[in-house]
């Protein structure tokens, strides 16, 4: 901030400047004032971690714990993750959550946008997908990202669809998708669970297999939280769960020794 | 201070690429051509999907390969695929192969200064009927070559290309010169031993291999059809045709 009255961009003040010890000409030319204070690319403030979902016989299934951090503090523990989007999608995201609740409105105008059009057409999880790469790219390009991964799953006309995309516009699909930690923990235990079987698990096993990686994913990464939700996408729809509360054991940490201050 | 020396300039720390891995390659005959491309896509150390596509058809007689920034390749592809539709409407016919060299060319130099980060090899019939190849730089630079690999493997596939194509560092038989060109089945066998070996050596390489071959109007196919999985996609009679080879590779 120049605190020159001078440079403020105002004219001439005699009151200022009544002899006019500063001439013209040696004053700065006028600039944008905010030009230092405009900031376009940010850094996630408030976010989610991990993303998990997978392909099974009857659709997909994904999940997201409920905790939205502040850097290294649970600033919201009772957030939303996994967004509904038309009649066929789910939407999951990790990463900044205000600028994923701004994905949420572009979600709600796009599907106001189609209704609209009243051909009887709606937009599947790929199309939703897609524009949401072309949105994500062309913000990157601008130089000011969307912080997020997302993950899109869905099902339409019998066919079971899951891809990722993320601040970059990179984008992939594969029968196991995991973002932030879960690409690290949770990604190996999926793939070992769902590679080959993508048309034989059922609901049931697809559960068991997710409830797990949640569990891992809860006693290793420091940003989750033991409360998450599940959803599915089935020929009969789009649910998600109420929120889960994860059962853990912790008398292990009774025979823990020499991480701390113990006596012996 | 009124001279503005309080305006520092600010850092951005956003970085707008990253590296997604993989290899591709290709390799001109007299008359056809041979571009191919594994399927893994990462970042890092982590695998993203075994099954990512970097070649793509673009005509019946020219065939596309990408690699670098996966967003910006697909970004590309689009692009290009887009601009030869606009000539198919204007033109009633397919763009030729070195035209289509010269728009990768402007379309890759016209953002010589936020490059897509992208590395491509385009080959495919030329319109004397001979296999060509073009390869490019992230900026544009390009030239027709008989053989190019590039991406993660480049360094490892490229001498082998130079030893084995261009006969480099190898004497002829006495009274004999090397070939100018290597029958299909020879250059085939080459372009799947460069891919198994670069996935033996290379962590970026693997998971699945898709070899396009582009055979020029008229030439007999019988030295393709000893290769198992082998699909035509050519979509009109009485051109150049194209096929596709996919291969497994390893997935560790």
């Amino acid at each position: 901030m120049d605190h020159f009255p001078l440079s403020w961009g105002r004219p001439r003040n005699d009151a200022l400047d009544a002899f006019n010890t500063y001439p013209m000409h040696k004053r700065p030319t006028h600039h944008d004032t905010f030009a230092d204070g405009v900031q376009r690319t940010q850094q996630p403030i408030v976010t989610g971690t991990s993303v998990l979902a997978i392909k099974y016989k009857d659709g997909i299934m994904m999940a997201a714990d409920t905790l939205a951090s502040y850097g290294s503090l649970a600033r919201f523990k009772s957030i939303q993750r996994l967004h509904t989007v038309g009649s066929s999608t789910v939407l999951g995201a990790s990463g900044d959550l205000s600028d994923f609740q701004y994905i949420q409105s572009l979600m709600e105008d796009l599907i106001i946008e189609e209704h609209t059009a009243g051909d009887h057409h709606e937009l599947g999880p790929a199309e939703i997908h897609e524009y949401l790469a072309q949105v994500l790219y062309s913000r990157r390009t601008k130089m000011d990202p969307l912080w997020n991964s997302l993950v899109v799953g869905g099902r339409k006309d019998s066919k079971n669809f899951l891809a990722y995309v993320d601040l970059l516009g990179t984008t992939y699909s594969s029968s196991s998708i995991a973002t932030g930690y879960g690409a690290y923990i949770a990604v190996p235990l999926l793939r070992n669970a769902v590679d080959g079987r993508e048309n034989t698990l059922t609901e049931e096993e697809a559960r068991k297999i997710i409830v797990d990686c949640m569990r891992v994913l809860f006693y290793r990464d420091a940003r989750s939280l033991n409360k998450f939700q599940i959803s599915t996408v089935t020929d009969a729809g789009v649910t998600i769960s109420e929120p889960i509360q994860l059962e853990t054991t912790w008398s292990f940490a009774e025979g823990i020794r020499g991480y701390g201050a113990q006596t012996q | 201070m009124p001279d503005g020396s309080f305006s520092h300039p600010q850092q951005r720390q956003f970085n707008p690429y990253t590296e997604n891995g993989g290899t591709i390659l290709a390799i001109a005959g007299k008359d056809f051509s041979v571009i191919a491309g594994d399927t893994r896509q990462s970042e890092g150390y982590s695998i993203q999907t075994r099954y990512a596509p970097k070649v793509f058809r673009l005509t019946d007689r020219a065939v596309l390969a990408v690699n670098g920034f996966a967003a910006d390749g697909n970004m590309f592809v689009k692009k290009v695929q887009q601009r030869l539709e606009w000539y198919r409407h204007a033109h009633a016919k397919d763009m030729p192969l070195g035209a289509i060299a010269r728009l990768i060319q402007t379309m890759l130099y016209g953002r010589r200064f936020f490059p897509y980060y992208v590395y491509n090899i385009l080959g495919g019939i030329e319109e004397d009927g001979t296999g060509a190849v073009y390869s490019f730089d992230p900026v544009g630079s390009y030239e027709r070559e008989a053989c190019r690999a590039a991406g993660a493997a480049q360094s490892l596939v490229q001498p082998f290309l130079d030893n084995q194509i261009y006969f480099k560092n190898q004497q002829a038989p006495a009274g004999q010169s090397h070939p100018l060109h290597l029958p299909l089945s020879d250059v085939l066998a080459i372009v799947i031993d460069s891919f198994t070996s670069a996935t033996e050596r290379h962590i970026e390489v693997g998971d699945g291999l898709e070899i396009y071959v582009v055979l020029t109007k008229g030439r007999p196919t019988q030295d393709l059809e000893g290769y198992r999985g082998v699909k035509e996609l050519t979509t009109r009679p009485d051109g150049d045709r194209v096929f596709l080879i996919q291969r497994e590779l390893k997935k560790d």
